[in-house]
């Protein structure tokens, strides 16, 4: 079908080769066109359906023009999220950003790529051979002879020219090649130049210097692939209405945001990736928003450890002291931290660790992500030692629930996890604006000076209230009943030291009371789509949007009807196991080997455990729909 | 600024005969019964513990008690029973230590550790604490040996020393005080749980130090460590002792007696009006000279020499980490929800900027 806009089009690209002013090398038409039907022009084909992949190097500082990018889609309307697949390295080894614009909001990983930008010689035969049939190409010049497949459209661009052109100082041309891109991306995306212009606008806010360079240089990029390039509109952004405003957001400074909101007084860190920016976003935020506006004096201390030893050890100090106390790291660090980790649950000690979860030991694959942690974080420690584990499974929830860790540490006066991984914690993740709190703090059952003058009692450890939480003073409270032993070995309801074997099952008894309590107060699993009763996905974390996409496709395609509830913490409780239970199979979709999250749920039901079955991705990359949907409908073939 | 030991409310009742000016008996600062070896060095550094307390006038309530784990992280428990007492894990105590400051700086921090606590295991937090300055009297109690787990050498037993088995420690010691001073620490002393006076005496000054303030007693394990061939037995520390000093503490607000005559002594004023009094003994030793220092202790552990006293001194605050933090005056545990949630505008203000 042709429509004015593809005549004008056509017009233009061929108006445009024979018109070329200076018919140079340089200047000549660089888009070959080999598409299946031979034809110079497809009809558009993918509107607002996109898988973007950028190859370039790390340290190249290509990082802002993809944020451009990814910006410039977003305030186009469309759903969109951003993936940085790096390297652990600083300078020189390949990296990706992907980027997914899909109208249906399918925003999690896909596999098959649309539109290629090759600009790293390393990677560059590989990235050619990824990219899907018919699918585009911006390829440097300069890789001009790794082309080799002609079921591609593919744009040739003189990078390496056109940024003398763009940039006079030397030093700069590396980053400003980059934006070059960006604009011979919009050119053939068909993006708005106006929302280009702000994206980049907002991301060089405090610069208007470098804001104008890199403007001009889109520009000519954009210009330029207009003039030079034929845009056959295989892959197009239109513009669509939002009924309400989004935020774009990674699930770091998420939950950063919901530490500084959640009160949080005393944290302790030593850097880890892919951990880092949720310690150092929060001290820019405490920075900003918590100091005493008379005295200007801070509300909050953050101490960089010498290890994730000391970092566990400031935390637990502090949360002894009753200050809310966080710490964030990674699967190394949480290993540092076990130790501590025990005497947080023996002495009842709150305290929060955000595990952002990422591939096996240092030298594994620290910059890629998986959900290989749950285990170790449920178990963490020496004795029978159980945790509380809250697992978000969008930005949103990364905000909520750090706001909710602080508050059932505190309540329940013990270690408590946010379980979040790189994908979620490291990506752009678009989302509704983030509610205020609509809870006050819950500080947990500490005992006032003005309190113990009105109930004249306090045992530590005492459960008074039959749900296994003792009450507890802070140090400072001047009492004579306030003062209290803490000691990680066996203790009396008075704290007083025991090694009677009763007084130190009792005790055991009365913490599984207090987990047991934990069961009813953390964040409920969600039904997230029906079934028919049949088959059941159990999912968790940041598989959430591949599995809901998965359950799209299950559907269209096989027309199954596949059910989906979401863990969102463990301890679980019984509607889980009803949820096992009223189904023929339950698959847990997990990113890592040895289903963890599985065999959890296969020791608190082991009658059940016939009835769970494993999806198991653990290759670093984050989940895509494509490998449940072949997971379940190759289990669930007809026989 | 820091909080002084003694609160100025202290002063108010007249100490009966058997009573500080709070009003307290000597009992009020003891803890529960020692369960460590009749004779074991670590009790009789409890007890000028509990004596320093009484005598200060400390208010058990703004007391925390710190310690890692060991025989002499246990007697956290046996002192200052109406204090909170946190006994953490084995060398950790440190970070645990800084937290608390964090969290509330009105406390007066005490930590026990052992060699085995701070040398060994320990050594890092040890020394990155003190990096930090944070607001503790922290007290090494020494024995060269791991007591607790039955008598294996730690990393201050000396070059030589021998265990009771007969094993003779082949490695040079790691000197706590030698580091300490390294580490910017400005109050570094050595003692002798049987110099009771001394003893007393460093530990007031300590607690009265608005910062890390660390003392290394050597305090003799009589079960593991206190044969023939030791040089962390009683025998030994009695045979070798040389005070490097007679030392005084004088409380804010009390003159100096007769007893410290001008011309013979050298007077440390401390920040809230206390005042350390070093009497010259021997040698005339300046505490405040840091090379000096670091040359006393070389030489002290290549000559076999015990030397104790106030090894290191500096006057004027320094920051510690609550004031390095400039936090705010009320502590971080008891700030109420409007002090540490900001307001819906923030929020929204900062939603607008990801849209
Ligand atoms: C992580 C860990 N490792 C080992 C131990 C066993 N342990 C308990 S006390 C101790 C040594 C204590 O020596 P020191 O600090 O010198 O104290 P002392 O008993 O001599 O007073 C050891 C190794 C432990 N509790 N924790
Ligand atoms: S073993 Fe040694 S250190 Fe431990 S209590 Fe006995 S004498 Fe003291
Ligand atoms: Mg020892």
């Amino acid at each position: 079908m042709l429509d004015i806009k593809r005549i004008y089009w056509i017009y233009q690209s061929i108006f445009v080769t024979f018109k070329s002013p200076n018919p140079s090398k340089s200047f000549m038409p660089q888009t070959t066109l080999t598409q299946p039907s031979g034809t110079a022009v497809q009809a558009p084909s993918r509107v607002n359906d996109i898988v973007i992949q950028i190859a370039t190097s790390n340290g190249s500082g290509s990082q802002s023009a993809n944020a451009i990018l990814l910006r410039s889609i977003f305030q186009m309307g469309v759903p969109v999220s951003g993936k940085n697949i790096f390297p652990s390295n600083i300078q020189g080894l390949p990296t990706w950003y992907t980027i997914r614009a899909n109208k249906d909001g399918w925003t999690a990983r896909r596999k098959e790529i649309d539109l290629l930008v090759a600009m790293n010689i390393e990677s560059v035969q590989d990235d050619i051979r990824e990219l899907r049939p018919g699918g585009m190409l911006v390829l440097n010049s300069e890789l001009k002879s790794f082309l080799n497949r002609n079921d591609i459209q593919a744009h040739i661009v003189p990078f390496n020219e056109l940024v003398v052109q763009a940039c006079p100082e030397v030093k700069l041309r590396k980053l400003v090649t980059n934006m070059i891109y960006v604009g011979v991306v919009g050119y053939l995306l068909s993006l708005e130049l106006e929302e280009m212009t702000q994206a980049i606008e907002k991301q060089f806010k405090s610069k208007p210097k470098a804001a104008e360079l890199n403007r001009s240089a889109a520009t000519l990029g954009y210009n330029w692939a207009s003039e030079h390039l034929v845009n056959t509109r295989t892959c197009t952004i239109e513009r669509m209405e939002r009924k309400q405003e989004k935020i774009l957001i990674d699930g770091n400074m998420a939950a950063a945001l919901g530490y500084l909101y959640g009160g949080v007084t005393v944290v302790g860190w030593y850097p880890i990736t892919p951990s880092s920016s949720v310690c150092e976003n929060l001290i820019d935020l405490l920075g900003k928003y918590r100091h005493d506006p008379q005295t200007g004096k801070a509300t909050y201390a953050v101490v960089q450890g010498e290890d994730e030893i000391a970092s566990m050890g400031f935390v637990t100090g502090a949360g002894w002291a009753g200050a809310r106390s966080m710490t964030a790291t990674s699967g190394p660090g949480i290993s540092l931290m076990a130790e501590i980790a025990g005497l947080s649950y023996f002495a009842e000690i709150p305290v929060v660790i955000t595990d952002v979860q990422r591939m096996g030991p240092s030298t594994g694959l620290p910059t890629r992500t998986c959900q290989g942690d749950i285990m170790k974080a449920y178990f963490l420690s020496h004795g029978d030692c159980k945790h509380i584990l809250l697992i978000p499974g969008s930005v949103e929830e990364a905000y909520e629930f750090a706001i909710e860790a602080l508050n059932l540490a505190e309540r329940f006066q013990t270690l408590v996890f946010l379980m979040s991984d790189l994908d979620l914690g490291m990506n752009n993740w678009m989302a509704d604006p983030f509610k205020f709190p609509s809870k006050p703090l819950d500080r947990g059952k500490v005992l006032t000076e003005k309190d113990l003058e009105r109930v004249k009692f306090f045992e530590r450890y005492r459960d008074v209230d039959g749900d296994g939480i003792p009450y507890r003073t802070l140090p400072g409270t001047k009492h004579p009943l306030a003062a209290y032993f803490t000691r990680g070995t066996g203790h009396t309801p008075a704290a007083t030291y025991s090694e009677k074997p009763e007084n130190w099952q009792d005790n055991m008894d009365r913490l599984t009371r207090k987990f047991n309590t934990a069961r009813q107060l953390v964040p409920q699993p969600i039904i997230e789509k029906a079934s028919d009763g049949d088959v059941g996905i159990l999912a968790y974390g940041s598989s959430d949007m591949a599995v809901k996409e998965s359950l799209a496709q299950l559907e269209a395609e096989a027309g199954l009807k596949v059910g989906y509830m979401r863990i969102r913490a463990l301890p679980v409780n019984g509607e889980v196991r009803n949820y096992i239970a009223s189904h023929r199979v339950t698959y847990v979709v997990e990113q890592n080997r040895d289903a963890q999250m599985a065999s959890i749920l296969r020791m608190e039901y082991p009658d059940l455990a016939p009835k769970i079955s494993s999806i198991l991705h653990y290759d670093g990359m984050p989940l895509d729909a494509r490998t449940v949907t072949q997971a379940i409908l190759q289990s669930e073939k007809p026989k | 600024m820091s909080t002084p030991v003694t609160e100025p409310s202290a002063q108010a009742v007249a100490p009966k005969a058997s009573t500080n000016h709070l009003g307290q008996p000597l009992a009020a600062y003891r803890g529960v019964t020692s369960t460590l070896c009749s004779g074991c060095g670590h009790d009789a550094i409890t007890n000028q513990i509990i004596k320093a307390c009484y005598e200060l006038d400390v208010e058990s309530h703004r007391v925390a008690k710190l310690s890692g784990i060991g025989c002499s992280s246990k007697t956290t428990a046996y002192f200052l029973g109406q204090s909170h007492g946190f006994n953490s894990v084995h060398g950790r105590m440190a970070a645990v230590a800084t937290g608390v400051h964090l969290a509330n700086r009105t406390l007066l921090n005490i930590g026990v550790s052992g060699d085995g606590d701070t040398a060994s295991i320990g050594l890092g937090q040890f020394l990155h604490m003190i990096r930090r300055n944070v607001r503790i009297c922290y007290l090494i109690e020494n024995n060269g040996v791991y007591g607790l787990t039955k008598g294996q050498f730690s990393a201050t037993a000396d070059k030589g020393s021998v265990q009771k088995k007969g094993t003779e420690n082949e490695m040079m010691p790691i000197d706590c005080c030698a580091l300490a001073i390294e580490m910017g620490c400005r109050f570094v002393a050595r003692s002798f749980s049987g110099d009771m006076k001394q003893l007393l005496t460093l530990i007031k000054a300590g607690l009265n130090h608005p910062g890390t303030a660390m003392i290394d007693v050597v305090s003799p394990c009589v079960t593991f460590n206190n044969h023939e061939g030791s040089t962390k037995s009683y025998k030994f520390a009695k045979e070798h002792e040389e005070q490097l000093h007679d030392i005084g503490f004088v409380p804010p607000h009390e003159q100096i007696t007769a007893e410290y005559a001008e011309g013979t002594t050298k007077t440390i004023e401390l920040p809230d009006g206390a005042k350390i009094v070093l009497k010259k003994l021997h040698r005339d030793y300046d505490p405040a000279d840091r090379n000096n220092a670091l040359k006393l202790l070389a030489d002290a552990r290549d000559q076999r020499l015990f030397l104790t006293g106030l090894i290191y001194h500096q006057d004027g605050t320094y920051p510690d980490l609550v004031e390095q933090k400039n936090l705010v005056e009320e502590p971080l545990a008891t700030l109420s929800e409007s002090k540490v949630r900001p307001p819906r505008e923030v929020l929204q203000k900062i939603m607008e900027s990801l849209k």
